[in-house]
């Protein structure tokens, strides 16, 4: 009995325990949400505030609630290039197919050169040297080579993704732990048994974390080439914005494409936690 | 005085693992040649427990890496049950410093991966990989990943790895060195029990000489390198089944201990003089 009275008040103990420090994490929480909100507030109310007191000139600077509406009047009415979805649709796609084949080319790339000691010394001087160009120096050429259309934006999204994946993917074969290789040539790894068990996981964790880079790559490679010269696309929307001196516009556009970048690279996080799972304990 | 040093039986079995006037050079980025090994012969029998021990970079892993296959000799050569050994060791498994785990395999697939490597069928290899992993103690962590478990536990996880391809040779290289005092007198408990259930030669390489002595039947000492060749062979005839932490007290441990140290010691001055040459010049 006497084990059973001391036992209660520990349980309560326990549990009142547990209940003040999950109430001090969610305050914690709270606390840094209204701060990153309060952030936001002060200097959307700023912009605001100084452009409708005219203190900024809103003709240059547009204002917050002028950008909202705009957005808004896009949405609804569509743009004076047709509706937007069109746009936002065309530069997604571009961002997409070029993020998948400069993915695809740089993982094959990079795997072949980790590989092979022959290919990398070949190879390696050539491929620094085009690394150090500025690539969005191409997407004239590629706008004479591919049109206007969509090819051009596509050639200069996997010229830019490429070589940050391909780079990811080399140093991911070559930093393969040598232990863990030795140790399945011990168990009886064959050659391709190595790469399916050793190599590839080894590198994959490697360019997983290459892929939020990419992305946001081949988003600017989709918009600069729709701004150099197309005839749709978010990027064309802005350039033309421009154009007609409509700041509000410009802006919009810009709000439009950091929306596009977050939910891609929520999706690319998500992406790499399917991957990647063993590293993060599950406990 | 009494003389302890080994003398090879007399009898005419083919040893395990075989070095006939082995010598391994490296050319170093300056242009010279640097002999890691040099005239080592070494005869291990069937089922012997054999330690090398010597200062610091005197060439005890290059030894182990020649017998594994990992590297081949630059003169002489390894033979291995009589025959002469091309390429990865084929009877061999080893037990690293580092991590021996891949970490994106669960428990159960990094101890099946020998055999299912080998072809195994997944469910046969399932099968036996569990009766390891409960030999190990580590029942119920089978679906763990490595980054969930601690040193010890990983160690227990390479341990059942290798030894599940019942391996002629089991190479280990400063298996034990990266655990904690307690873990580490555990782990050698272990191995020894588990040890002697199998007919394994065992070749371990450590700088530590009391657990050389406490776990082997044998006792290499090589001198301190460049060029190191081997200095003394002991027979530790401690009766076995041993208890790894109380043997250290035992008079005949300290007699051995006594006598190897005497013989190391000045290796282990030789290299750490070097070693500071080596610093005061580079100043």
């Amino acid at each position: 009995m006497h084990s059973s009275t001391q036992a209660q008040p520990t349980h309560i103990e326990i549990a009142k325990r547990r209940s003040e420090m999950r109430a001090k994490a969610l305050r914690k929480r709270i606390r840094n949400l209204a701060l990153q909100i309060a952030v936001f507030v002060v200097v959307v109310g700023t912009w605001e505030a100084l452009a409708a007191t005219k203190t900024i000139d809103p003709f240059f600077f547009s204002q917050p609630s002028a950008i909202l509406r705009h957005i808004r009047d896009w949405v609804v009415d569509g743009t004076s290039q047709g509706p937007l979805y069109i746009h936002f649709v065309v530069t997604f796609e571009e961002t997409i197919i070029s993020f998948i084949l400069g993915v695809v080319l740089g993982v094959v790339a990079g795997y072949a050169l980790g590989m092979s000691e022959i290919l990398s010394v070949i190879f390696a001087p050539y491929i620094q040297m085009l690394n150090a160009l500025p690539r969005v120096v191409l997407a004239p050429i590629f706008i004479l080579w591919f049109g206007l259309g969509m090819p051009s934006k596509i050639a200069l999204g996997v010229t830019l993704t490429f070589f940050i994946v391909f780079f990811n993917a080399f140093q991911g074969v070559r930093e393969v732990d040598r232990n863990l290789v030795n140790n399945a040539l011990l168990l009886g790894a064959n050659k391709r048994q190595l790469a399916r068990h050793v190599i590839i996981p080894s590198a994959l964790s490697w360019i997983l974390s290459s892929l939020h880079t990419s992305f946001g790559f081949a988003l600017v490679a989709a918009v600069v080439g729709e701004f150099v010269g197309a005839t749709e696309g978010l990027g064309f929307l802005i350039s033309e914005a421009q154009g007609a001196f409509d700041t509000t516009g410009v802006f919009a556009g810009m709000v439009i494409l950091s929306l596009t970048a977050l939910v891609a690279d929520w999706l690319v996080t998500r992406l790499e936690r399917r991957f990647i799972h063993w590293r993060v304990s599950a406990r | 005085m009494k003389s302890i040093r080994y003398e090879a039986p007399m009898v005419h079995n083919t040893p395990v693992i075989e070095l006939r006037g082995v010598a391994k050079q490296f050319l170093k980025p300056s242009g010279e040649l640097h002999t890691v090994l040099q005239n080592i012969n070494l005869r291990v029998e069937k089922g012997q427990f054999v330690s090398l021990v010597g200062p610091t970079g005197c060439g005890k892993s290059t030894t182990l890496n020649l017998v594994a296959g990992f590297e081949q000799p630059t003169a002489g050569s390894v033979f291995i049950k009589g025959s002469p050994l091309t390429g990865i060791n084929p009877v061999a498994a080893c037990v690293f410093q580092t991590d021996n785990t891949f970490p994106w395999k669960t428990v159960i697939d990094n101890v099946s991966l020998g055999l299912r490597l080998h072809g195994v069928k997944k469910s046969e290899a399932y099968a036996r990989a569990a009766e390891w992993v409960e030999k190990v103690g580590l029942k119920g962590f089978e679906h763990h990943y490595p980054s969930q478990l601690s040193g010890g536990m990983r160690k227990r996880v390479a341990l059942a790895q290798c030894l599940i391809m019942q391996p002629e040779i089991l190479l280990m290289d400063e298996s034990f060195s990266a655990l904690d005092v307690h873990t580490r007198s555990v782990m050698e408990n272990e191995l020894l029990n588990i040890w002697a259930e199998t007919e394994s030669s065992v070749l371990f390489i450590t700088h530590d000489l009391e657990e050389a002595i406490s776990l082997s039947d044998r006792v290499i000492v090589l001198t301190a390198g460049p060029g190191a060749t081997i200095k003394g062979d002991y027979w530790i005839d401690l009766p076995r089944p041993r208890n790894v932490s109380e043997i250290r007290f035992d008079r005949r441990f300290m007699e051995f201990h006594e006598q190897i140290w005497n013989d190391l010691r000045d290796e282990v001055l030789a290299s750490y003089a070097q070693f500071h040459a080596g610093t005061t010049h580079a100043h």
